[in-house]
């Protein structure tokens, strides 16, 4: 079956041990978790999980449902990179007299458009947010002209396409649910 | 299970420990299973007020905890209670959690744990328990304050009981046993994140009616599903309105009577030759609160493809998870098959019902009739199940270990009750046997519990013969004796050459072992002996061990090799 990089979203409680809940699915189905990244979501006590893995739709799919059927996830899903605006961050560390003895070190800033954080006699950091393609690019530039003494990317962040965040949904309805109930 | 508190009780500067037999009997626990140990010292402390009120049976092992409150929850439809002491007494109840999480066993295990400010520093008997359990249990939590006792064990029976049940444990930290609280009972009834019966989807019941009205050869697979949302009788009237013929999953086996006329046996590697035959024949496949394990599917690139298949499970992760699904029916089947059944047309299916016979007859000739009708040789595994079953009048409980036992166990014995099958069908755990047969009897103490179990299983848990006498259990163990671990061998013969690589036992006077535990025994050998044994041991109410020599080198046909096509069944 195909594979493909998917996209998963999970909410959940804010509640110990739930990383390694998630992750154990994911090794159980013999699946590469290529990035993660973790932080609290806009509602207050719900955390946000973006979890990036190759798999084949049918497998991803499995996942997701067996993720989601754990108590203290709130809601669990996945997309292509099509059906979301996505996002990394990478931080670039370079010697800064190599850096110099570039010609136009304007010219490399406008064409990934580098944002530089520290610079100093030593070394220079520079950040560059992009898709993981934009940010490798740059990583493979620098890596065969000046050198790169440390390189750092971070997990992506994705927010879908659609108007609302499903989650917000969802909660209001569980919360009319919970007030028949009680 | 209804609230045991009498409000009379003090609930003012009480320990958390006291809190927990408190919130224990608001949930109307009355029995637990359980070993105590240094970590949960103060628990059992907090027992010895509570005596009266709450039945603790000292097991010999936590493993026996576990399966025993397996045995307990499995035939009253409640939800068993352990509690054991941290590490060792954790980690040797881990058999029992995962097999309640396999088997959709609704279980709260209560653990003892060091006290929080010792957490992770290795500390005498000190295991991560919440992290170790994650993967095998639906809620795994930490109590490291007195003031979370009743919060988390409300949430904790709520977990276990409601959607698919299964295992949850508390890990009870030693400060949040001796912690003081005021109590207030503590009630459950919504979690957020999670929804235990989603709205069954009306299109879907349609589908489904429109698929089945229109089937000329239906056929449905009962799971356990049906049991544990106690929907029998919705079944009943499921499968009469349109003349469906129905096969049984291991764990489904007594949610219909043996002899029902459109109960058509036993699905899977050792079932019967015509519900597996009929699964690959049939042109609608209805599934109802099963999971189309392995050894019911066999090859998955071969399983009913010509037919449309139709799942009603409660756990929406069991859709598409083995089976491409046409129509999936989200829900509890007790409410769920009566909004299908009443979409259908009454209907009658006469030639294909009579279809079966063929099959039937075959494997009459072929296996059961050698199996239950022999007159000479050794004594056969199948024809001691089934003269225990009609001795016990086919009102027993039945309760197996894994192996060659557990399979003649559920291909001969007869049920005329439900909730009458207590086996270990997804983990396949050798040594379930005796202590499950306890829980079973403590849970049912009016019914005969039959405990069918190999002399190896029986050797696994052995030291739970202690519990029988402790507390006078009158559970009827029929310990199969080949003398060797009977279904490895047989693996062995068919498929590795008959290279019989540690299967032969050489085994103790069980009976002596049975007597030396107060409990009455007989061995035979030979069917007359066996009947008057059989007839000793069903005369009262009393725990029994009756060792049958059976053929030592015995086999359990008809048998469909794993991984086969489930038509590919061998016969002899």
């Amino acid at each position: 079956m195909e594979q493909k990089l998917y996209t998963i979203t999970i909410f959940s409680e804010n509640t110990p041990g739930l990383l390694n809940q998630i992750t154990i699915i994911f090794t159980r189905r013999q699946i590469n978790i290529e990035t993660l990244s973790v932080s609290p979501s806009a509602i207050e006590g719900i955390h946000k999980f973006t979890i990036t893995a190759f798999a084949s739709e049918d497998l991803i799919q499995k996942v997701v449902q067996q993720i989601d059927k754990r108590i203290d996830i709130l809601k669990a899903y996945y997309n292509v990179d099509e059906e979301l605006v996505h996002q990394e961050i990478a931080l670039y560390k370079i010697a800064t007299p190599e850096l110099l003895k570039l010609g136009s070190v304007e010219g490399l800033i406008r064409k990934y458009d580098i944002k530089i954080l520290e610079l100093n006699e030593t070394f220079t950091v520079f950040e560059k947010t992009g898709h993981h393609a934009e940010t490798q690019q740059l990583f493979k530039e620098l890596s065969e002209t000046v050198g790169v003494l440390q390189f750092i990317r971070s997990g992506r962040v994705a927010i879908t396409r659609s108007k609302v965040e499903r989650l917000s949904d969802m909660l209001a309805e569980i919360e009319k649910k919970c007030k028949t109930t009680s | 299970m209804k609230s045991r508190l009498s409000g009379t009780e003090n609930f003012k500067n009480i320990t958390g420990s006291e809190a927990l037999m408190l919130s224990l009997l608001n949930e109307g626990v009355e029995t637990i299973f359980g070993y105590p140990g240094g970590a949960i010292m103060p628990v059992y402390d907090a027992l010895y007020d509570y005596q009266e009120q709450l039945n603790h049976i000292l097991v010999r092992h936590e493993q026996g905890a576990t399966h025993a409150a397996q045995g307990f929850a499995r035939v009253t439809g409640e939800v068993g209670v352990c509690i054991v002491t941290s590490g060792p007494g954790a980690t040797n109840a881990i058999t029992g959690i995962g097999d309640a999480m396999m088997d959709s066993t609704p279980l709260v295990v209560i653990c003892g744990q060091v006290g929080a400010s010792l957490l992770g520093t290795d500390a005498f008997q000190e295991i991560d328990v919440v992290d170790v359990t994650a993967p095998i249990t639906k809620w795994s939590y930490q109590i490291r304050r007195a003031e979370d006792v009743t919060w988390a064990v409300a949430r904790a029976f709520y977990i276990a009981k409601n959607g698919r049940p299964g295992p949850v444990v508390l890990d009870f930290a030693k400060n949040a046993q001796v912690g003081k609280i005021d109590f207030q009972p503590s009630e459950c009834k919504f979690i957020r994140s999670y929804q235990p019966v989603l709205e069954p989807e009306s299109t879907k019941i349609a589908e489904a009616a429109a698929l089945i009205n229109s089937a000329k050869k239906p056929f449905a697979l009962v799971g356990q599903g049906v049991t544990l949302g106690k929907a029998e009788n919705e079944l009943r009237a499921f499968l009469e309105k349109a003349d469906i013929p129905a096969g049984w999953t291991l764990l489904g086996e007594s949610a219909m009577p043996t002899d029902y006329p459109l109960n058509k046996g036993m699905l899977g590697m050792h079932g019967n030759i015509a519900t597996n035959i009929k699964t690959n024949e049939c042109d609608v496949l209805i599934a109802i609160g099963m999971r189309f394990d392995d050894r019911v599917t066999g090859n998955l690139a071969t399983y009913a493809r010509q037919a449309k298949i139709i799942h009603l499970d409660i756990d929406p992760s069991e859709f598409n998870k083995n089976v491409k699904t046409d129509v999936a029916i989200l829900g509890n089947v007790k409410e769920t098959l009566p909004l299908l059944t009443e979409m259908l047309q009454p209907n009658t299916h006469a030639d294909w019902l009579a279809s079966f016979a063929e099959y039937e007859e075959r494997e009459y000739q072929t296996v059961t009739k050698k199996e239950l009708e022999s007159t000479d040789g050794h004594i056969k595994m199948g024809e001691v199940v089934r003269k225990v079953s009609e001795a016990a009048r086919n009102e027993a409980i039945l309760v197996t270990d894994v192996g060659q036992n557990q399979m003649m166990a559920a291909r001969y014995f007869k049920f005329t009750k439900t909730r009458s099958v207590v086996t270990s069908g997804g983990l396949g755990t050798m040594g379930f046997g005796i202590p499950a047969a306890i829980g079973a009897k403590v849970g049912a103490a009016d019914r005969t519990v039959c405990l069918f179990v190999g002399d190896g299983g029986f050797q696994m848990t052995i030291q739970e013969l202690g519990t029988i006498m402790q507390y006078g259990i009158g559970v009827k163990i029929i310990l199969l004796n080949n003398s060797y671990l009977g279904m490895v061998r047989q693996w062995q013969e068919l498929f590795w050459n008959k290279r019989y690589s540690s299967t032969p036992m050489t085994n103790p006077d069980f009976c002596g072992i049975a007597r030396a535990y107060g409990i009455k025994a007989a061995e035979v050998s030979d069917r007359v002996a066996l009947n008057t044994s059989i007839a000793e041991m069903l005369a009262d109410d009393e725990a029994f061990l009756l060792v049958v020599n059976v053929e030592p080198e015995g086999m359990v046909y008809p048998m469909t090799p794993a991984g086969e096509t489930i038509t590919n069944i061998l016969m002899e």
